[in-house]
């Protein structure tokens, strides 16, 4: 017995030694920073000022929050950019169930599609901003030479910068999209399928009717990962617009970044970090009930 | 009741459009390298030179290459900053991951869900007290600090837990009878056993941590830190109007990236699709 009791203390405190290096590394990184974004939330406070220069001011962060234009703008773009994700949803679906079964080749093209996904952020958003250039890039040469005389000037306009961000975010996912999709359409059994044909089903019906809703746990899936994704877009907007022009393209996380390290003030920042996780968490919580609910087939 | 044989004719069909629609998708890919080849004058001409009128690699590369911008040092700082991330990464997402998986400890389940809780947090949310913390301990603005943030990763814990649950019990019971202690098994067979599952996670990890920008961005100052995402867009701040220059920085940002996919490619979409995961 006293044997076993040993056995029993050896084995935990060895499993404590394995999984205390990634339980300190989170800690000190993830853990207490999160405790201290929650605190700070409720200060006004200068980081460069130092400790002693903390101010604890209740609410007031979050009062001034929902009167600050440029907050309210930046949630605005925020909830724009989620019709990103029906639409690299449909895309990458039909991509996928073409792909799957009706081409050959069908590894290449997983690659092409996923090499937007893979590749350096800060490279394709250089890439765009030249590409969307209002006078002579490519895009508006090519609309003007079909005969559109006044093609928008994309980045560089206040209602279509926005959209050209959610257009560009759109090309980048479709490739994860589209490798889950795949993932998720060899998983459907076959038999299925045969059943479906001894009904007569058409090809369409088919799709409708069997592979869409054998699907529906994949498209929940990409759709709340696809929502805390869009929440976490940075380095598209920083270097594509710096959220620019008239703040026009300003997200949640660019504010709070422009709050936090260009206008130094930490308070006002940890605030807006405090609602990022609160909304993360939420959704969360909406994807673990969700996963239960509204996946049918 | 009939069995319905591929159709290969509308398959081939169907490949043709499909390898259509790839090219006009790869478009602003091959945009940006062709520009990078062009001399200036040419970059906007219209209809689009696919292929440069003129050729002007080798001035545009060694100008790139050889400037102001030292991008040799750019890519020799993300070189090690990559790869030591991926490796502690390894390294402790691994003993985590064994853990998890094979160590039958009190208070497992807890502590696996508190390192799964982590991973919901937006980075954001939490990147002012990370640089002030960042301040305190001295780890702003050095490449040990960027190597550190990303090498506590509760998605490489969770993936290579994945790989160890399938690893068969008995593999690590006989060895405990032999008398092996669980380091001993987790060296010499545990981290064997799951190399397939290390492999597919390191070519991610080192992806994503080649291609990071803001961590770079918020924790160093110095010039001579930088890493290629960092340079790159400074040289791009800079150089606005060079745009072949612009693009063969950007080239150089992707290529090495796009050639480590293409050889690990079946890792990655495997790796990608089995987890579900997004860096």
């Amino acid at each position: 017995m006293r044997r076993s009791n040993y056995l029993q203390w050896k084995e935990t405190l060895t499993g404590y030694l394995f999984i205390a290096p990634t339980l300190l590394g989170l800690t000190v990184f993830f853990i207490i920073p999160i405790l201290a974004t929650i605190l700070l939330s409720f200060t006004e406070w200068n980081f460069i000022a130092g400790v002693d220069k903390i101010k604890f001011i209740g609410l007031d962060n979050f009062t001034k929050l929902f009167q600050d234009a440029i907050f309210i703008q930046s949630l605005k773009n925020n909830l724009i950019l989620l019709i990103s994700i029906p639409i690299t949803v449909v895309i990458a679906l039909l991509l996928a169930i073409i792909l799957n079964k009706h081409v050959y080749f069908k590894n290449t093209f997983k690659v092409i599609y996923f090499t937007p996904y893979i590749s350096s952020v800060v490279a394709i958003a250089i890439v765009y901003q030249v590409l969307f250039h209002p006078s002579h890039g490519p895009v508006n040469q090519f609309l003007m030479s079909i005969g559109i005389d006044h093609p928008p000037t994309w980045l560089a306009d206040t209602t279509f910068a926005i959209y050209s961000v959610l257009s560009i975010q759109v090309w980048i996912s479709i490739g994860f999209y589209l490798i889950i999709y795949i993932a998720g359409l060899q998983g459907i059994p076959k038999d299925l399928y045969e059943a479906a044909d001894i009904d007569g089903a058409t090809r369409f019906q088919k799709t409708r009717f069997v592979t869409v809703p054998m699907l529906s746990p994949t498209t929940f899936f990409l759709i709340v990962t696809g929502v805390i994704y869009t929440f976490r877009i940075f380095d598209l907007i920083k270097v594509l617009t710096s959220g620019g022009p008239a703040n026009s393209t300003t997200v949640m996380v660019y504010y709070l970044y422009d709050t936090a390290f260009v206008n130094l003030k930490t308070g006002y920042a940890s605030a807006m970090g405090l609602i990022l996780l609160v909304m993360v968490l939420i959704i969360t919580i909406i994807q673990l009930i969700g996963q239960k609910k509204w996946v049918n087939y | 009741m009939q069995i319905k044989a591929p159709h290969s004719f509308s398959k081939m069909i169907m490949t043709m459009i499909i390898a259509l629609l790839s090219i006009i998708f790869m478009l602003p890919f091959i945009w940006m390298l062709s520009t990078s080849f062009k001399i200036e004058a040419d970059v906007f001409n219209y209809p689009i030179q696919w292929i440069p009128q003129e050729w002007n690699v080798f001035e545009n590369y060694k100008s790139v290459w050889s400037g102001d911008y030292p991008f040799a040092l750019y890519y020799w700082n993300s070189i090690k900053v990559s790869l030591l991330t991926t490796l502690t990464s390894i390294l402790a997402s691994a003993c985590a991951a064994y853990a998890f998986a094979k160590i039958n400890f009190k208070g497992r389940d807890f502590m696996f869900l508190l390192v799964l809780a982590t991973f919901m947090v937006p980075g954001q949310a939490i990147l002012v007290p990370q640089f002030v913390l960042y301040r305190w301990l001295g780890l702003f603005d050095s490449h040990l600090g960027l190597i550190l943030l990303g090498s506590f990763s509760v998605l490489g814990t969770f993936m290579l837990r994945q790989f160890f649950l399938s690893v068969h019990n008995e593999f690590i019971e006989s060895a405990k009878i032999d008398g092996a202690s669980h380091f001993r098994i987790f060296f010499s067979i545990g981290l064997p056993l799951i190399r397939p599952g290390i492999a597919t996670y390191a070519i991610l990890r080192f992806i994503w941590t080649w291609n990071d920008y803001q961590n770079p961005l918020i924790f160093l100052r110095s010039n001579d830190l930088f890493t290629v995402q960092l340079g790159i867009s400074k040289f791009a701040d800079e150089f606005g109007q060079y745009y072949t220059l612009i693009m063969a920085g950007s080239v150089s940002a992707i290529l090495p990236l796009l050639i480590i996919f293409i050889i690990g490619q079946k890792n990655v979409i495997e790796g990608i699709a089995g987890g579900g995961i997004k860096g």
